[in-house]
């Protein structure tokens, strides 16, 4: 087996990742209140432009509290202005309203911000590296920085499941997430929840932004990463966490693959619509995605 | 008391069945046509007529398109920007090959070539539903947009992947004229519009609005999906198709794929929204909307002489843009046809409160 294959593979795994952690964000808000978040790729933008404004003017971790209680402030916002008066609307005016929100905060964070490309530099080390070099000859080509965003990813995914699972606030959530009539009757406030999950979903906003925004430089393509999410979305199921980790990686694998493989073959730039047409004819043979939950039709 | 309507009487199926069936609502929208046809063009001036009315004229088009398949049919489409390109690709195309060929037929061409797209991504609707068709769609937005950039047959082995439309003319009648292109495509759109508003009130259009309402209770009383979603993706997509195809030679002259973007699908879906999902007059309202809402928002800071960069226009045009649609959401969730019709029922009553 030839090793740059391994390599490309890595490399994909790495970014799926990343569009993992961004994927996160939708669903942890569509699990809670059956809206299908658009804003999520421009909150990373935003949170990422917050944050390096900030940081011209004050310490790294106080501008890193700042840029999450800018996010928190966000979410009070949005639930407030948006959520709240569009309470028992249909699905599809909910989700126009969202697509407004993406314009807004576009429009918002860069003019409030500026618009020029930031470098954002929080000493994560970027340098390739090359692993395994005495298992393998040649050894495999790494950049650490992505393995460094891996490794982010990973806990905050930890840091989740153990709030869903541990915690009070994460029990309402999930009961929430499980059925809105029952958790109110049994006295869950709804409003709370919403506002939690939609700090919770700025909050990740905010990771993936550093991320993303270290990867490569603070400026408008990061809110277009949320477009790279949603296949990674549609693989896992909606409303699935693990899902949207699995359908990260099957996503970032596949692209690379398919761009490193098929790409010379079909004239190139095929990673822009690979991943959605793999979950397309993914969805053709299970509607729900890997692990949504079972969609069950009744009249 | 202009708008009554007692003491006319429907006296059989037919009339009680017309498109309007008020009086005045028949002598309302054949002035307004005869305006639009007879006055307007001599009326309006060259920037009005080019930079407002050609584009709300074809983007009307494209909304009527989408409306079939969103309000009626309730499959959500992101990607119509997409079968917008396929017509003005496909009718540049057709072009090249049979200069020949009447304009007309070229359009049609077009929109048939848009029509077999869509039903190919229209397949999928199907199986998957709802948010998931949503961003399945979404594959035709990005799947057209790398196609006309990476095959150059497309464009003719243009080098800069920039095409231009031929001279616009139809039985050897020429109509460059800012008011000749008003004219082409006021008469498209009026075309267009009798046709959609009578299709969806005929047997197609209750089929596709009992798939909106509930797909299976309507295959349970014998209606056909597949026939009833792919008629609903290829008619629209037809339409979209020619929308696509006038955007292009008439409105730009010439383009490039940017043209088409995913904004593009995202402007048309507004349309249909915050014009009203399932109307035909709420396409119009929308289109206008959002055709004149952008320009309107970029003229503002110069009128009132404030002095600010043109990035930071077209940011505080985004934001308010943005701000503005949930705005209109919010206030009326079911659209500007739906102001329209509280205004009609405030106006049968009035001078009188009861």
């Amino acid at each position: 087996m030839n090793f740059f294959v391994l390599e490309v593979l890595i490399g994909g795994l790495l970014t799926g990742v990343l569009y993992a952690l961004v994927a996160l964000g939708f669903v942890l808000i569509f699990k809670a209140s059956a809206v299908f978040n658009f804003a999520q790729g421009s909150m990373c933008l935003f949170a990422a432009l917050a944050l390096v404004r900030l940081m011209e003017v004050l310490p790294v971790a106080l501008a890193l509290l700042s840029a999450a209680a800018i996010m928190i402030g966000l979410a009070f916002a949005i639930e407030r202005l948006v959520l709240r008066p569009l309470v028992n609307q249909e699905a599809i005016i909910l989700f126009m309203a969202t697509i407004g929100i993406t314009f807004f905060l576009d429009g918002f964070g860069q003019s409030v911000f500026g618009s020029e490309v930031y470098t954002l530099d929080l000493g994560i080390p970027k340098d390739p590296l090359i692993l395994f070099d005495d298992v393998i000859p040649g050894g495999i080509l790494v950049n650490e920085f992505d393995l460094w965003a891996a490794v982010a990813a990973g806990v905050l995914v930890a840091v989740l499941a153990v709030f869903f699972q541990r915690t009070r606030i994460g029990r309402a959530l999930r009961a929430v997430a499980d059925d809105h009539q029952a958790a109110l009757s049994v006295g869950i406030p709804l409003r709370h929840i919403w506002v939690i999950v939609w700090s919770v979903a700025g909050l990740v906003a905010l990771v993936a932004g550093i991320i993303w925004g270290s990867k490569l430089g603070v400026q408008f393509s990061i809110a277009l990463v949320a477009l790279k999410a949603l296949p990674v979305l549609m693989l896992g199921g909606l409303t699935s966490v693990p899902g949207a980790i699995v359908g990260g990686l099957i996503v970032g694998a596949g692209e690379k693959l398919s761009e490193v493989f098929l790409g010379p073959f079909l004239g190139g730039g095929i990673e822009n619509w690979f991943a959605y047409v793999l979950a397309l004819l993914f969805l053709l043979v299970r509607p729900q995605g890997l692990f949504g939950e079972r969609i069950i039709e009744r009249v | 008391m202009i708008y009554r309507e007692a003491g006319q009487f429907r006296t059989s199926y037919a009339a009680d069945q017309a498109v309007f069936p008020v009086l005045q609502d028949r002598v309302f929208v054949c002035a307004v046509a005869l305006f639009a046809f007879f006055i307007v063009p001599f009326l309006a001036s060259e920037y009005l007529l080019r930079a407002i009315l050609v584009p709300f004229l074809i983007l009307a088009i494209a909304a009527v398109g989408l409306n079939l398949l969103v309000g009626y049919c309730g499959q959500i489409s992101l990607g119509s920007a997409a079968f917008m390109a396929v017509g003005a690709y496909a009718a540049y195309d057709v072009t090249v090959h049979l200069p020949w060929l009447n304009l007309l037929f070229v359009f049609l061409i077009g929109g048939l070539c848009a029509a077999a797209a869509g039903v190919v991504f229209g397949l999928p609707s199907l199986r998957i539903k709802g948010y998931y068709l949503a961003v399945a769609t979404l594959a035709a937005q990005f799947f057209f947009d790398w196609l006309f950039i990476r095959v150059p047959w497309f464009t003719n082995y243009a080098s800069s992947g920039s095409v231009s439309a031929p001279p616009l003319s139809i039985f050897g009648l020429r109509f460059d004229s800012p008011a000749g292109r008003y004219l082409f495509c006021l008469a498209l759109l009026t075309v267009t519009a009798v046709a959609a508003k009578n299709l969806v009130r005929a047997r197609m259009g209750r089929i596709w609005m009992a798939m909106r309402d509930m797909d299976i209770a309507a295959e349970i009383i014998g209606i056909r999906p597949l026939h009833a979603k792919l008629s609903a993706f290829a008619i629209s997509s037809f339409i979209i198709g020619i929308s696509g195809a006038l955007w292009a030679f008439v409105h730009l002259g010439s383009w490039e794929p940017l043209a088409f973007s995913i904004d593009r699908s995202f402007a048309l879906l507004f349309m249909v929204v915050i014009g009203g999902l399932g109307s035909i007059l709420g396409c119009f309202l929308g289109a206008a909307f959002i055709t004149i809402l952008p320009i309107f928002l970029n003229q503002v800071p110069t009128a009132l002489g404030i002095p600010l960069s043109t990035a930071m226009i077209s940011h505080l045009e985004f934001m308010t843009f943005g701000a503005l649609i949930v705005f209109f959401l919010i206030v009326e969730p079911s659209g500007l046809a739906r102001l329209w019709a509280i205004c009609r029922e405030k106006l049968r009553l009035w001078p009188f409160p009861h």
